[in-house]
C-alpha cells in the first residue's frame, strides 16, 4: 500500500506539493487528473527520487517503509516504477543490454542472483511482441530513433520485464494515437494484479477508458481536492477544470 | 573464463588504495647507474651484446638529442623533468633461458594481471574463449622474459621476438626497417628512445602470409625510478597480415615515471596491419600525485599500394599522455584508420590523436575519436589530416566526440587540415556533450547504481571504437572503463 500524508514538496523556491494526502492499496489502480500545472508530474518525480526535488514536509510509505529516505535505485529495487512522460535516449547502448543492466542491478540490490542470458532472453521473447517491440527495437540504442509510442510502449515492457510493486505512469497517453493506446493500455491492463498499486497520471478522461481505475482523484494547486469513482473523469471529461480556475486545453 | 576476462575482477579484488594495478613485485634487479650520457648508452649496448652499428645508432641519436628542445606545444603542464634523475636500464639479474627458469615473483605479478604467460594457461584460455590464440611477448621492466608460441609462430615464417635479439639474429632487417617510419631526429622523445631504448617486440611477417594468431605484449614498470624505453618495430611484407595487440599496466608510483616509446609499422604492398592497445598505467593518486609520463611516437607507414594500417587505442591511464598513432599513406589507394578512446579522471592530462598524411592516390583514412573527461582532468583532440599535391583523390572522414563527467573537467579538439589539391575530400564532424542528469535519473530510476549508469552510458559513447578492437580485448577494455571512471560522479 503507497500512503502519502501531507506531502509538501519544492524545486527551488518554488513549492509545488502543498500538503498531498494519497493512499493506494494494493491491486487498486488510482488516476490523478488535473490541469496543467497542478503538481501531477511533480508528484512522479518526487516518489521516484529525481534530484533536486526536495520534500519539506510530510511522508511517503509504501508498505511501511519510508521511500523517501531511499536513494533512487533502492526505490527501483523495492518495486517503485515510473514510466516517464518523455523517455530518454541513450546512444550506443543497445536496448536489451539497458533492460538486463537493469534488471540484474535491482536483483544484486536485493540481494538475489543475477539472471541467466537463456531466462532473460525467454522473457523477452514472451513480453515484446505483444506490445509491439520488434527485434530491431531490441537491437537499437535505448529510444533512439524510436517515435513516440515506439517510446512508451518501450517504457511498459521495462515495466512488464521489472515487475515492479508501484507503477507510476506519467501521461503516458500523451503523444498516442488511438491505435497505440490500446496496445499500450493492453500492456498496463495484463499488469493489474492484486499485489501491485498503480498510479496513473493524466490529462485527459480517454486513457481511461482503457485502463479503468478504482478511483480517480483530481490534483490542484499541489493537493487532492477531490476523489471519486471512474465516473468523476467522465465528469471532468464534461465540465473540465473550469471549477479549478482553468479551463480544459 | 579467458584470463583476460578475469584480469581485471582479479586484481580489483587486490584493492590497493584507488589503482587497482597498485603493486610491486620484490625481485632483485640490475640498473644501469643514475643519469643519462654515452656512458649509460655504452653501458645499455654492452649489457645487450650489440653490434657496433647498433651502438653507433645510439650514439649518434643521443648526440642529437642534446641539441633538441623539449617539445612544450603540447596541452599538458607538469613540473620540468630532470633527464639526469632516471635510471635508462633496469634488468631482473640473470636473464632466464627458459620459460621454467622464470623468478616465480615475477610469473605472480603477472598471474595477479591474469596474463597467460605459460602456455599452458594460454592454451586453457584457448579452450574456454572459443578459438581465438593469443601469443604473449612479455616485457618486464625492460627485458622481455619469455616468448611463447614462438616455434608456432616460427614454422609460419612469422619473425616474433625481443627486438634486442632480433639485433644480433635478424641484423639486415632491423638495419633496413629501423628509424625508417620514425626517424633518429623525429622528435625529442624518440630521439631519446633511439638512445637508450632497452627493449620491445620485433615482427616480421613473410610475403603473404597472414599470422596465425593474435600478437600480444604486455608492459609492466616494476622497478622504481625507471624510464621504460620501449622500441617496437613491425614489418609486413607484401601481402601480410598482422594482428599484433598491446596492453600495459604498472604498478603504483609516488614518482613520476618517465615513458617514451617508439613504435614502426610498416605495411608493403596490399599488406594489413592492425594495432591495438589498452593502456592502463598508473594515472597518479586522487590529489594528482605520482603517475606515469607517456610520451609515446607511434607511426604506421603505408609504403605499398594496397597497403592499410589501422590503430585502434584505448587510453585509461598515465598522468601525462602525449601520443598521436599516424599513418602515412604512401602506396596509392592505401587505407589508414585510427579508433580512439582516450578517458581522463583525476588530475589526468590528455593530449592525443592522429596524423592522416596523405602522399598516394586515392588514399583514405578514417578517424574516429571518443574523449571522455571526468574530474579536473583535461582532454585534448589533437589531430593532422594532409594531402600532398600528387595524392589526388584523397578521402579522409573524422568523428570526434567528446564527453564530459562533471563541470571541472575540460575537453578540446584541435583538427589541423591541409589539402594541396583540389580533389581531395576531407569530412570533419565533432561534438562535445555531458551526461545529462536526465540521462542518469532514467538509470537510475532502473535500478541502476550511479557508478553502473555512468560506466553504461560511457560505453555506449564509446561502442564505434570498442566494437574494432578483438573481442577478448574489448570485454576488458570495457571493464577498465568503469574502474577508471570510479568516484567521477557525485
Amino acid at each position: 500500500m503507497l500512503e502519502i500524508k501531507n506531502l509538501h514538496a519544492r524545486i527551488g523556491d518554488n513549492e509545488i506539493l502543498k500538503g498531498l494526502d494519497l493512499t493506494i492499496p494494493l491491486g487498486e489502480v488510482h488516476a490523478i487528473m488535473g490541469p496543467n500545472g497542478s503538481g501531477k508530474s511533480t508528484l512522479s518525480y518526487v516518489l521516484s527520487g529525481k534530484p533536486d526535488y526536495e520534500v519539506t514536509e510530510g511522508s511517503a510509505t509504501f508498505d511501511g517503509q519510508d521511500i523517501l529516505a531511499l536513494a533512487p535505485e533502492e526505490r527501483a529495487a523495492a518495486g517503485v516504477f515510473l514510466a516517464f512522460q518523455y523517455p530518454i535516449e541513450i546512444p550506443g547502448v543497445a536496448n536489451m543490454t539497458f533492460l538486463r543492466a537493469a534488471m540484474n542491478a535491482q536483483r544484486k540490490t536485493r540481494g538475489e542472483e543475477e539472471i541467466s542470458t537463456p531466462d532473460f532472453l525467454k522473457l523477452v521473447r514472451a513480453k515484446a511482441p505483444d506490445l509491439g517491440i520488434t527485434q530491431d527495437m531490441l537491437r537499437r540504442g535505448v529510444n533512439v530513433g524510436f517515435s513516440g509510442g515506439e517510446k512508451k510502449r518501450n517504457e511498459i515492457l521495462q515495466m512488464a520485464l521489472l515487475q515492479p510493486r508501484l507503477c507510476i505512469l506519467d501521461e503516458t497517453d500523451s503523444g498516442l494515437d488511438i491505435d497505440a493506446l490500446k496496445v499500450v493500455a493492453q500492456g498496463v491492463n495484463a499488469l493489474r494484479s492484486p499485489d501491485r498499486a498503480m498510479l496513473v497520471i493524466t490529462h485527459y478522461q480517454r486513457l481511461l477508458d482503457h485502463i479503468v481505475p478504482d478511483v480517480v482523484h483530481v490534483m490542484h494547486k499541489g493537493r487532492i481536492v477531490r476523489s471519486g469513482g471512474a465516473e468523476l473523469a467522465l465528469e471532468l471529461e464534461e465540465s473540465g477544470y473550469a471549477a479549478y480556475g482553468q479551463n480544459a486545453a | 573464463m579467458p584470463a583476460v576476462q578475469e584480469t581485471v575482477e582479479r586484481v580489483r579484488a587486490l584493492d590497493v588504495d584507488q589503482y587497482k594495478y597498485g603493486f610491486v613485485t620484490d625481485i632483485e634487479s640490475e640498473k644501469a647507474p643514475k643519469g643519462l650520457s654515452e656512458d649509460t648508452i655504452r653501458y645499455i649496448s654492452a649489457k645487450k651484446n650489440e653490434p657496433e652499428w647498433m651502438l653507433d645508432w645510439r650514439l649518434q641519436a643521443y648526440r642529437r638529442w642534446l641539441t633538441m628542445p623539449e617539445p612544450t606545444w603540447a596541452r599538458v603542464s607538469y613540473p620540468k623533468i630532470d633527464f639526469q634523475d632516471y635510471y635508462y636500464y633496469s634488468a631482473p639479474k640473470a636473464a632466464p633461458k627458459s620459460i621454467d627458469e622464470i623468478n616465480p615473483e615475477i610469473l605472480k605479478t603477472y598471474e595477479k594481471l591474469g596474463i597467460p604467460l605459460r602456455e599452458r594457461d594460454a592454451l586453457l584460455g584457448i579452450e574456454s574463449s572459443g578459438g581465438s590464440r593469443v601469443a604473449v611477448d612479455a616485457v618486464f621492466d625492460s627485458v622481455s622474459v619469455a616468448t611463447t608460441f614462438k616455434a608456432e609462430l616460427a614454422k609460419a615464417g612469422v619473425i616474433f621476438m625481443p627486438i634486442s635479439e632480433a639485433i644480433r639474429e635478424h641484423p639486415d632487417l632491423v638495419k633496413a626497417y629501423l628509424g625508417s617510419v620514425v626517424p633518429v631526429s623525429d622528435n625529442f622523445y624518440a630521439t631519446l628512445n633511439s638512445a637508450v631504448f632497452s627493449d620491445g617486440s620485433f615482427v616480421y611477417i613473410p610475403k603473404g602470409v597472414r599470422c596465425p594468431m593474435e600478437l600480444s605484449t604486455y608492459f609492466r614498470i616494476n622497478e622504481r625510478n625507471t624510464g621504460q624505453f620501449e622500441r617496437t618495430l613491425i614489418i609486413a611484407d607484401e601481402g601480410a597480415y598482422v594482428s599484433y595487440l598491446e596492453g600495459c599496466t604498472a604498478p603504483q608510483r609516488d614518482e613520476n615515471q618517465l615513458h617514451a616509446a617508439v613504435v614502426e609499422l610498416v605495411a608493403m604492398k596490399d599488406a594489413e596491419i592492425k594495432y591495438s592497445t589498452v593502456q592502463n598505467w598508473y594515472p597518479g593518486d586522487k590529489d594528482g600525485k605520482g603517475g606515469i609520463y607517456n610520451f609515446v611516437t607511434k607511426r604506421g607507414d603505408c609504403r605499398g599500394d594496397n597497403s592499410k594500417i589501422s590503430w585502434t587505442q584505448v587510453e585509461t591511464g598515465s598522468a601525462i599522455t602525449w601520443k598521436y598513432p599516424s599513418c602515412i599513406l604512401r602506396g596509392d589507394n592505401s587505407q589508414g584508420e585510427f579508433y580512439s578512446i582516450a578517458i581522463s579522471n583525476g588530475y589526468q592530462q590528455v593530449d592525443s590523436g592522429t596524423k592522416m598524411i596523405h602522399l598516394g592516390k586515392n588514399t583514405s583514412s578514417r578517424i574516429i575519436s571518443k574523449g571522455i573527461a571526468a574530474g579536473h582532468s583535461e582532454n585534448t583532440y589533437r589531430g593532422l589530416v594532409s594531402a600532398h599535391r600528387k595524392a589526388t583523390g584523397a578521402r579522409n572522414f573524422t568523428n570526434c566526440d567528446s564527453l564530459l563527467i562533471g563541470d571541472r573537467c575540460g575537453a578540446h579538439t584541435v583538427p589541423y587540415m591541409e589539402a594541396k589539391n583540389a580533389s581531395a575530400q576531407f569530412e570533419h564532424e565533432a561534438t562535445t556533450s555531458k551526461i545529462s542528469e536526465d540521462q542518469l535519473f532514467y538509470c537510475l530510476q532502473r535500478g541502476l547504481s550511479q557508478e553502473e549508469a555512468v560506466a553504461l552510458i560511457v560505453n555506449g559513447f564509446v561502442r564505434d571504437v570498442l566494437q574494432q578492437l578483438p573481442m577478448e580485448f574489448a570485454v576488458e577494455a570495457q571493464k577498465l572503463i568503469a574502474v577508471s571512471l570510479e568516484g567521477s560522479v557525485g
